[in-house]
């Protein structure tokens, strides 16, 4: 269980993440939606200690993430946030092996390499192990860090819009395998979405948040609502139910 | 790619090494003065020279070149710039301010005290570098090194002024242009302290690595990255007082040795550092005997040698790169 308490954070009198607490589960995916502006990636970059808080605490099974030392951090949580210009020519294995870091010390010890090994294969990455990271396209690359995140082994997997500038047959490969970590690995995943409906079919729990607040917090079938969603986005939704999953139409 | 990347990677650090081996026999056998080999044993004047001047200059230009190149490898990956060296962060400039700072306030200092503080200054002008590039939104492949060689320029010209008025414009050159021709046994041993903080950052190579992806990518994996920056622009800083105090500076070193191993090998440091240092050590090898064959018996400086070709090779990196790697 990750606890969040009434954890705040401001930039010059602009409240961003305002007084939240919240609880997030020990498995399943918990997508969180929102606005531009909401405070959902402020929200995801504190819980995983990469900014630091205003106010507030943020526990991972009793470990305080902001005074615990960041290695111990490390091995129970992971985060992944879209950087921008990784330029470093690394290769798949080599990013991979990274994940196993706060386990070794950068020494793979026999487990490490069984751990890539498997990390690599569960992420269909064998046939690129050797590649250089910066000439994958933008729907492997995402799998390789998938993969090093899943070699870092940790039971909280954070990640922050995962589908940007990804095309529809990458993106829902990448939500299958983030479905599947959580189902066959018992990992608890936390994305940031901006597709609302990636995350109705994809997620146990929807987390909406709007100007810094939650506004919204539950399954699927409370969220995905025409309501719901017109307050969170303040424009109009039409939700339909589709093969059993709901989905929302908002194009006009 | 006929041959696998990783075979190369393999091979690469042999190969360096022996290129190492035999550039460095070489260095020993020239010289003006002669010395019989096969006498080294019996003659003690072969010996003396030997010992005391040969042997000296070949251990100080492979310490030098490699802990250079190292500092080079560091400072491209936490600038996460490919051009940025200690001669374009102004991390050169800054350690000779602090060489001429201590000259002219504390004269009798001894070598070790004006390394340290030729290492603070250069640590503190490479720091100001660092956080001028941070807070610039463009961060263009090319204008960062710039903005690194015109702070360099400033650090340069407050030197530069204030050797004018103590009259030690000449000693300032001298530190600005490297050259092995002085180096004997005694005179040269503070390098050692050089190629130990080479193979101390070999150690931390995981860190620079992993600092060098990015600030959260280091955090995520539990890397403290303000502690990896501090730690690798420190030897970086140290690695460039060391070599600027004790033979001056050598130009384009660490520039161009890291990108052309990077550039075959990747930018995994503990797989490249090795072979950064050993080209680093053959490619200065070579330039010192160049600088003393072409006008034998007299010698050119190693500093001339390196800048000339290091600046060529600079030029072709960046038209070659900018087509490929502009946002990099």
């Amino acid at each position: 269980m990750i606890t969040i308490d009434s954890l705040t954070k401001s930039y010059d009198e602009h409240v961003v993440v305002n007084d939240v607490s919240l609880q997030l589960p020990d498995s399943g995916v918990t997508s969180l939606i929102g606005p531009n502006g909401a405070g959902k990636s402020t929200l995801l970059s504190m819980v995983s200690r990469i900014l630091g808080a205003d106010a507030g605490v943020v526990s991972v099974e009793g470990l305080d993430v902001f005074k615990a030392p960041s290695k111990d951090v490390a091995k129970k949580l992971s985060i992944l946030r879209q950087d921008a210009h990784t330029t470093a020519r690394i290769t798949v294995r080599e990013l991979v092996e990274f994940g196993r870091y706060p386990h070794s010390h950068g020494r793979l010890t026999p487990e490490c390499h069984a751990a890539v090994a498997e990390a690599l294969e569960y992420c269909d990455l064998v046939d690129l192990t050797d590649r250089p990271i910066h000439q994958l396209s933008g729907g492997q690359r995402q799998r390789a860090y998938v993969a090093m995140v899943l070699a870092q082994d940790t039971r909280y997997v954070l990640l922050d819009e995962p589908l940007n500038n990804l095309d529809m047959v990458h993106a829902t490969g990448l939500m299958q395998l983030l479905r599947r970590l959580a189902d066959e690995k018992g990992k608890s995943i936390v994305l940031v979405l901006h597709d609302v409906n990636y995350a109705s079919v994809y997620s146990d729990r929807i987390i909406a948040m709007r100007d810094g607040d939650v506004v919204h917090d539950g399954p699927p079938e409370t969220v995905i609502t025409e309501g719901a969603l017109g307050d969170v986005y303040d424009m109009e939704f039409s939700v339909h139910t589709l093969g059993g999953d709901r989905i929302a139409a908002y194009f006009r | 790619m006929a041959i696998s990347r990783t075979s190369v990677a393999a091979a690469a650090p042999w190969v360096a090494a022996a290129a190492v081996l035999i550039l460095a026999v070489v260095s020993v056998f020239i010289g003006v003065a002669h010395v019989d080999f096969s006498a080294l044993w019996s003659d003690p004047e072969s010996r003396q020279i030997f010992l005391q001047s040969r042997l000296p200059r070949t251990f100080a230009i492979i310490l030098a070149g490699s802990a250079l190149a190292v500092a080079g490898l560091i400072m491209q990956h936490l600038a996460r710039n490919r051009f940025v060296a200690p001669s374009t962060a102004g991390t050169v400039d800054a350690a000779a301010l602090g060489l001429l700072a201590v000259t002219i306030v504390a004269p009798g200092t001894a070598v070790m005290g004006k390394i340290f503080v030729a290492c603070i200054f250069a640590l503190a002008g490479t720091a100001l570098f660092i956080a001028l590039i941070q807070r610039v939104q463009f961060k263009d492949l090319v204008f960062v090194p710039l903005v690194g060689i015109v702070l360099g320029g400033v650090y340069a010209a407050i030197g530069e002024f204030f050797a004018y008025r103590t009259n030690l414009t000449q000693t300032m050159s001298v530190w600005m242009n490297g050259d092995f021709s002085g180096i004997i046994q005694g005179r040269y041993e503070t390098l050692w302290l050089a190629g130990g903080v080479a193979v101390l950052a070999y150690v931390f190579a995981n860190w620079f690595t992993a600092a060098g992806m990015g600030r959260d990518f280091a955090t995520n994996i539990g890397v403290n990255f303000r502690l990896a920056m501090a730690g690798g622009l420190t030897i970086a800083a140290l690695v460039t007082a060391v070599v600027v105090t004790t033979v001056g500076a050598i130009p384009f070193l660490g520039l161009i040795v890291p990108n052309i191993v990077t550039m075959m090998l990747g930018d995994n440091l503990r797989r490249v550092l090795p072979t950064t240092a050993l080209m680093g050590a053959a490619l200065v090898l070579v330039c010192d005997i160049i600088g003393r064959v072409v006008i034998f018996p007299y010698e050119i400086a190693v500093g001339v040698i390196v800048g000339t070709i290091g600046s060529a090779v600079f030029l072709t990196l960046i038209l070659r790169r900018s087509n490929r790697y502009a946002t990099a």
